[in-house]
């Protein structure tokens, strides 16, 4: 489906080898953030998909090869982008750090 | 329809609370959302559970429109504002079901559920009950609802609208990028259409743009204001959202959103599909 899912963390019934995912944590000052808005932007800059951060501050993206910015919402008037390279077959670990 | 009569504000919607002639309904497609926290007073749609067919591809007919608004508490009279994640892909969606059965005041929420959280705005867990009515919709309009041959009969002569990210409209992703890239159909998108991607339309709090730089948006991809439109993306919620934009918003006439999109064109036997990020040839 189209919509996202919180924490989108589901891993039944994926092979992860065929897909190029990019997932971490968002946090502040170590600890979880629950409810992030994580956007994922093309080599260009356009929008591609967005989630919201799970309880545990998580979040996940199905990408393509290649270059990819993720930028984190958070109440306040919080952005900050983070970039981050996809490959098939590789998990990309990002851990966002926003500000305490 | 215009800005004003097609869309309220957080503040807006803050003041009415209250109001028992404005109905809040939630629209998502994974209602824990609303289960953990909803606007006060809302009540929920699930995209899914509540607006598709349970057997065929389609969604709910008239009459199953009328036996949910009633048992949800919704009355034609009511002014019914919608809202929903995803930067309301899935409350626009509703609100072209609204339309198509022919409710006569209904608004979007501007910036949905994220804009409501980003500004801290408060969320009630309480159940929410509305007293049963009895709802009449009317048939379904369907000068807003585009089908598989208008689409292929749109092809180089009207304005075809893909407004799915670049990577879906070439053909390098067939999904969105939060979900695992397998499925069926063949990548790509529908000859001559132009790509303008539902974000374009919206700033990152989920806001819709203003009109001016809609027009401009749409004007630049070379949509042509005159000739009849079509928008798809994959299942036709995405395109729910531009088609608001055309058509609520700008106002713009014969603006159809096919909502079989990509995974009914891209498994169709036979249709022309180009590949890459230019349009193609009709």
């Amino acid at each position: 489906m189209c919509g996202a899912k919180t924490g989108g963390l589901d891993t039944a019934g994926i092979d992860l080898s065929t897909q190029a995912v990019i997932q971490g944590r968002v946090l502040r000052g170590g600890n979880p953030v629950a409810g992030a808005y994580v956007r994922l932007l093309d080599g260009g800059g356009e929008f591609t998909a967005e989630v919201q951060t799970s309880a545990t501050g998580h979040f996940r993206f199905f990408a393509a090869d290649g270059r990819w910015t993720l930028r984190t919402l958070a109440p306040g008037g919080v952005s900050v982008d983070r970039a981050v390279v996809a490959k098939v077959g590789v998990v990309a670990e990002v851990d966002v750090e926003l500000e305490a | 329809m215009s800005r004003d009569q097609a869309l309220v504000t957080a503040d807006w919607v803050s003041e009415h609370l209250d109001d028992p002639k404005v109905v809040l309904i939630e629209v998502d497609e994974d209602t824990t959302a609303y289960d953990g926290g909803h606007i006060k007073g809302a009540i929920k749609l699930d995209w899914k559970q509540d607006l598709q067919d349970p057997v065929r591809r389609d969604f709910i007919n008239k009459e199953q429109f009328e036996k949910l608004l009633s048992e949800r508490g919704v009355s034609n009279d009511d002014t019914v504002i919608l809202y929903g994640g995803n930067n309301n892909w899935f409350a626009a969606y509703a609100y072209w079901y609204f339309k198509l059965y022919g409710h006569s005041d209904v608004k979007l929420l501007d910036g949905g559920r994220k804009k409501w959280e980003l500004d801290a705005r408060e969320l009630s867990k309480d159940a929410v009950k509305r007293e049963p009515t009895t709802y009449t919709a009317q048939e379904q309009d369907t000068s807003i609802r585009a089908f598989r041959d208008d689409v292929v009969a749109a092809i180089g002569t009207a304005n075809l609208l893909d407004i799915r990210s670049p990577d879906e409209y070439a053909g390098r992703l067939l999904a969105p990028a939060h979900l695992p890239q397998e499925q069926a159909q063949r990548p790509g998108h529908v000859p001559t259409a132009v790509n303008v991607p539902w974000s374009k339309a919206a700033n990152d709090d989920g806001t819709f743009k203003s009109d001016e730089e809609l027009t401009e948006l749409y004007t630049e991809a070379g949509l042509d204001f005159d000739k009849a439109t079509i928008a798809y993306c994959r299942i036709g919620e995405r395109s729910s959202h531009s088609w608001f934009v055309l058509h609520e918003l700008l106002e713009r006439p014969n603006v159809k959103n096919y909502d079989g999109s990509w995974t009914e064109y891209g498994s169709l036997v036979g249709v022309p599909v180009a590949l890459g990020d230019q349009p193609g040839e009709a």
